[in-house]
């Protein structure tokens, strides 16, 4: 590990950061992951830090990771949703966040439905901004703690053949992956009904595959995403039956393989749908090691973007 | 690198490192409840060399808890500094509750390290005591009230100049160094 600094202060997506970016936070995660796993689990580094959760969408499991990895962290946070504040009321994004500003926050962490909304805040707010979901760009933590538990499984991801399958064409998760999955070194396919795979995807350097069994039996890891009901403004699919029928993985796929494959998935499940329930609590899924490593993961992110904070300053 | 001057020779060294180990069996007997917490990194080594010795000398200590302590998250300034920190792992198998403790580190200098390393060892346990002991003490330039119980030598130097000990791997070809305020620091 030669790099000790980030080399960007904000974290709005895995395309602006660098190769060697994410090994150190996937480094540096390792040691939080033994923080949280103490009798005692709070370090005081962010102590005088505060940082504001801002989410302009619903949230739950990502909302949970970075309040708890913030007070891990020991720093002070504010929670903002969107469904109880002035935005209804009719206030710009910009407004909203130059108030909370004002009231001298440190940090944001932002889920917000518009693509590219940390981008055009990062252009006019000078605290860290940190992605916890762009609509359907971005999720670049999630990203970063899936390579983390792909590591932890499988060990250095180079040359280790990925699969994301289901709904691309409305995954941040799915597109966040691609990027962080390549800058690493593995192969990536995905592989969804063709209605739901975007046009072009294949100029990310990813293959694409229709088939699910083919798929699998390519794949040393299949990470599985959720069917995305809220942002079906029109029918992708026939049915959740017919999709659950031709891409759902169930259990007798798997034991058709005859190799060890490795199952993720983002949450939450929709169980009988993306996956059977006997796949989800299977051996071969690491669904619950994701989530207790997305805290160690933003911890991680937390602790070294406000390290370059400061830096910045002097 | 440029070179720096050396202040302790390598058949010095090893005279100053049996002298500690020595006084930790003069003090801890069979280290019964008795645990060596090394502060990441050069603490770490500098402990490691001083269990074996310590084993070697007295035939009857069979094993020693020893713990690897890494302070980064506990530092205070770690936003001010001019290089960031690498952080290393910890790795502190059992509690510390009711345990002496014998903090190893390899250069007191300002003495924020062991601050943070006091409030580190806190979140393991409360040891029924903490004793200090370092390789070099810079007696001149504390920022706060902590001192080594236990010291290899002593070092007076002026303000911007690094210390630094240096561990071979070659056996008996360690040595502490002292460089110029430009050059050498880490």
């Amino acid at each position: 590990m030669s790099e000790l600094q980030l080399s960007t202060k904000h974290l709005l997506g895995i395309k602006y950061i660098t190769a060697d970016d994410i090994h150190l936070i996937l480094n540096t995660a390792e040691n939080f992951k033994e923080v949280i796993n103490r009798p005692i689990k709070k370090v005081p580094s962010l102590r005088d830090i505060t940082i504001a959760n801002l989410f302009f969408e619903n949230s739950t499991r990502t909302r949970i990771s970075f309040e708890l990895a913030e007070k891990r962290l020991s720093a002070d946070i504010v929670n903002f949703s969107a469904s109880s504040s002035s935005v209804k009321k009719g206030e710009t994004l910009l407004d909203t966040v130059n108030n909370i500003l004002s009231m001298k926050v440190d940090m944001i962490v932002m889920r917000h439905p518009a693509p590219g909304a940390h981008f055009f805040l990062s252009n006019h707010i000078d605290v860290n901004i940190i992605n916890a979901g762009d609509g359907t760009h971005e999720h670049p933590t999630q990203a970063l703690l899936d390579a983390f538990s792909m590591k932890e499984r499988v060990g250095n991801l180079k040359g280790k053949k990925v699969v994301i399958v289901g709904d691309i064409l409305h995954s941040r998760v799915a597109l966040s992956n691609i990027f962080c999955l390549k800058k690493l070194g593995a192969e990536v396919m995905v592989c969804g009904p063709p209605t739901l795979i975007p046009k072009h995807i294949d100029q990310l350097g990813v293959e694409v595959e229709y088939d699910v069994k083919k798929a699998l039996k390519w794949c040393d890891i299949a990470n599985v995403l959720r069917i995305q009901l809220e942002r079906q403004d029109i029918k992708y699919i026939p049915s959740l039956r017919e999709y659950a029928m031709y891409y759902g993985i169930k259990k007798s796929m798997l034991d058709t393989l005859n190799k060890e494959i490795v199952i993720m998935h983002p949450g939450p499940i929709n169980r009988g749908v993306e996956l059977s329930s006997d796949v989800a609590d299977s051996e071969h899924s690491i669904i619950l090691d994701q989530v207790e490593n997305g805290v160690a993961v933003r911890m991680a992110v937390l602790y070294l973007l406000a390290g370059k904070r400061n830096l910045a300053k002097t | 690198m440029a070179k720096g001057r050396q202040i302790l020779a390598p058949e010095r060294f090893g005279l100053v490192l049996h002298r500690l180990a020595h006084q930790l069996i003069e003090n801890f007997g069979l280290f019964e409840n008795v645990c060596i917490v090394g502060i990441q990194e050069k603490g770490v080594t500098l402990s490691e060399n001083l269990i074996t010795l310590i084993k070697s000398e007295e035939k009857k200590i069979k094993s020693i808890d020893f713990g690897k302590l890494d302070i980064s998250f506990y530092r205070d300034d770690y936003r001010f500094r001019a290089k960031p920190i690498k952080v290393s792992p910890t790795d502190i198998e059992f509690s510390l509750d009711g345990k002496q403790v014998i903090l190893v580190d390899d250069v007191l200098y300002t003495g924020r390290t062991i601050q943070a390393a006091l409030s580190a060892l806190q979140d393991f346990g409360r040891p029924s005591r903490v004793d200090l002991l370092v390789m070099v003490d810079r007696r001149f330039k504390r920022q706060l009230p902590i001192e080594a119980n236990f010291t290899g030598i002593t070092v007076d130097a002026v303000d911007d100049a690094y210390v630094k000990v240096i561990w071979n791997e070659k056996p008996g070809k360690n040595n502490i160094k002292i460089f110029s305020a430009d050059n050498g620091g880490e």
